[in-house]
């Protein structure tokens, strides 16, 4: 038997029903693995007591016949879902010694279905990032390296933390949220499977909000049928969150039949950018024959404003966050630098307590809100965000999925593109249209970069139709057989 | 619409965050930047477009106006920088 943090989720629940091993034993060996992993800088927060204590009323549940869909399974936990009396940070300065009183739904769903809590993941500051480097505490390593270059990568970002955990063996599976990619593009940098749902698919009730009309969180895991446990646990409706579905939450896993013949892939000509590696071209053009020769069928299609999508996303989410981040105020919770005035002490908390990517995106929100401009900003904004969906719409009339690229690249080094963000921003070129139409998306790892990179290939499903998405990414995942592993992983050499 | 020194101190003041002088000039450039990138949205006609308000087509729901949650006030301060007697504690606002 191979090492238990070495398994895939779906092998270690059959083999904690099996009773080959304790709901407590697999616990142990995450927190050891956790430990390894520090050099990964990859959690803000560990929780080793809390995880064998869940772990030990796991084991009690399934000796009295009450196991959950995840029961025992050990996890890791984006620092962006409050969580009961664990310190919740978002990757923020702001956010000093917070303590929720209350426990996201998201969270509260995995708990009720069995999972254990090894830790907070570390993040981006509030989400906004594609590198993980603009986090208060400090950048997260990539496991991976690039053949015969020893020079620390990032894992992508926002949930650049939660991908590394989950590539490195210190997790069976990590939350994350998407905004404009924030699962999808750090998943293809780690090498793993990241799911966004269906805006309203899971409950965002005590996350911490970014850009309230595009997050959504979802699941980050080392197997298509693993993100399909996972969505399973973590959908559902949420009273508390309007926005939330009242609709039925399929067995994801049941989806995953391999069989996709007859099924319309749409191919997206608009994707194929200027200065597109040829590597992610050519892996493209894979993708699509891989699908191919399982019996779909590709289908060139148009959607004719993609490229306006990534500046509309730069307008909606800043102007999204600057209204959401009003409440960092230094009063109810979190920093309070001193001021002599009520203003005073707003100004230099949130100055003090914001990062530069914060700060910058925190202005670039009220100016595009401010009177004047908001038409034309803002109200351009979401008038392309409509015409961005109708395209998907259209598509979606004559396929059933839609297959791209997960990322323009592959990961690059810790540094890098922090003095330019549009060059960062430039990464989330795939991923935003399917936030701003609020579609289902994931990424599956499907082969090398020439420097020994993981590279993910993108599906795009219809609203609600995750199982479409998931049995076509099931069929990705065999087609490509990704057996490459990180250089780091927890525990070995 | 480009963005001077001037703006920047101004929107700076409407998000209530204090920005050093000497970093107003490279936020102005920054800004420029990116306001000038999303400025090729103008290309495009959205005349007679709806701007969309939800992504997904629903009916807000509805609730009974009713108390759900509430008296744990504890709960609702224990995070607070300074707190008194269930009250959030600020400077001084009225003289």
């Amino acid at each position: 038997m191979p090492a238990l943090t070495e398994q895939t989720l779906s092998a270690a629940r059959d083999g904690l029903a099996n009773g080959d091993f304790s709901a407590v034993e697999l616990a142990q060996a995450h927190i050891a693995a956790v430990e390894a992993a520090r050099p990964l800088n990859a959690f803000v927060t560990e929780t080793p007591e809390r995880a064998l204590a869940m772990a030990a009323e796991s084991d009690k549940r399934r000796g009295a016949g009450q196991a959950g869909v995840l029961e025992g399974i050990p996890l890791a936990i984006k620092d962006l879902f409050c969580t009961e009396g664990v310190l919740t940070t978002a990757g923020s300065h702001i956010l000093d010694g917070f303590q929720p009183p209350y426990e996201s739904t998201v969270t509260a769903n995995l708990w009720r279905n069995g999972a254990v809590m090894l830790g907070k993941a570390n993040m981006d500051e509030f989400a906004m990032g594609s590198s993980n480097m603009t986090s208060y505490y400090g950048a997260v390593e990539n496991p991976w390296r690039r053949s015969g270059d020893n020079r620390p990568l990032v894992p992508g970002g926002s949930s650049g933390g939660s991908a590394a955990v989950v590539a490195a063996r210190c997790a069976l599976a990590a939350t994350g949220t998407d905004t404009g990619g924030s699962i999808r593009q750090p998943a293809s940098f780690c090498g793993i499977v990241g799911l966004k749902p269906t805006y309203g698919r899971c409950s965002r009730w005590g996350i911490v909000a970014f850009a309230s009309s595009l997050d959504q969180p979802g699941p980050l895991t080392r197997t298509v049928r693993d993100a399909a446990l996972m969505l399973r646990a973590m959908a559902g409706h949420d009273p508390k969150d309007s926005t939330s579905v009242d609709r039925p939450v399929p067995d994801y896993e049941a989806a995953l039949s391999g069989d996709i013949r007859g099924l319309k892939v749409g191919i997206p000509k608009e994707y194929r950018v200027d200065g597109m590696a040829a590597e992610i071209d050519t892996l493209w053009q894979q993708g699509i024959d891989w699908l191919r020769q399982a019996g779909a069928e590709p289908v060139e299609i148009s959607l004719p404003h993609t490229r306006y999508a990534l500046p509309a996303y730069y307008i909606v989410a800043p102007a999204e966050a600057s209204s959401n981040l009003a409440r960092y105020d230094g009063v109810r919770f979190g920093l309070r630098v001193p001021g002599n005035s009520l203003d005073e002490m707003y100004e230099a908390t949130r100055g003090e307590g914001f990062g530069a990517e914060v700060q910058r995106r925190v202005l670039i929100g009220t100016y595009v809100l401010s009177a004047g401009y908001y038409d034309a900003y803002y109200n351009k904004a979401r008038r392309v965000r409509t015409l961005i969906a109708n395209d998907f719409a259209e598509a979606f009339e004559n396929v059933d999925v839609v297959l791209t690229p997960t990322t323009p690249s592959a990961a690059f080094t810790v540094g890098e593109k922090m003095d330019d963000p549009i060059a960062m921003y430039l990464n989330d070129v795939f991923t935003v249209p399917a936030s701003l139409a609020g579609l289902p998306a994931i990424s599956v790892p499907a082969g090398l970069s020439e420097d020994g990179l993981p590279l993910g290939l993108h599906l795009i499903g219809r609203a609600f139709d995750e199982e479409t998405v998931l049995r076509t990414a099931g069929v990705l995942e065999e087609a490509a057989n990704f057996t490459a592993e990180p250089g780091f992983i927890a525990g070995q050499g | 619409m480009a963005v001077d020194k001037a703006t920047v101190a101004k929107i700076a003041k409407l998000a209530r965050l204090r920005v050093p002088e000497e970093n107003l000039d490279g936020l102005a450039g920054e800004l420029n930047n990116i306001l000038g990138w999303i400025e090729q949205l103008s290309e495009l006609d959205t005349d007679g477009v709806e701007p969309m308000t939800s992504v997904v087509a629903m009916t807000p729901p509805q609730r009974k106006d009713v108390v759900t949650d509430g008296g744990r006030p504890e709960d609702v301060v224990r995070n607070a920088p300074e707190s008194v007697g269930g009250y959030f504690v600020v400077p001084k606002v009225i003289e």
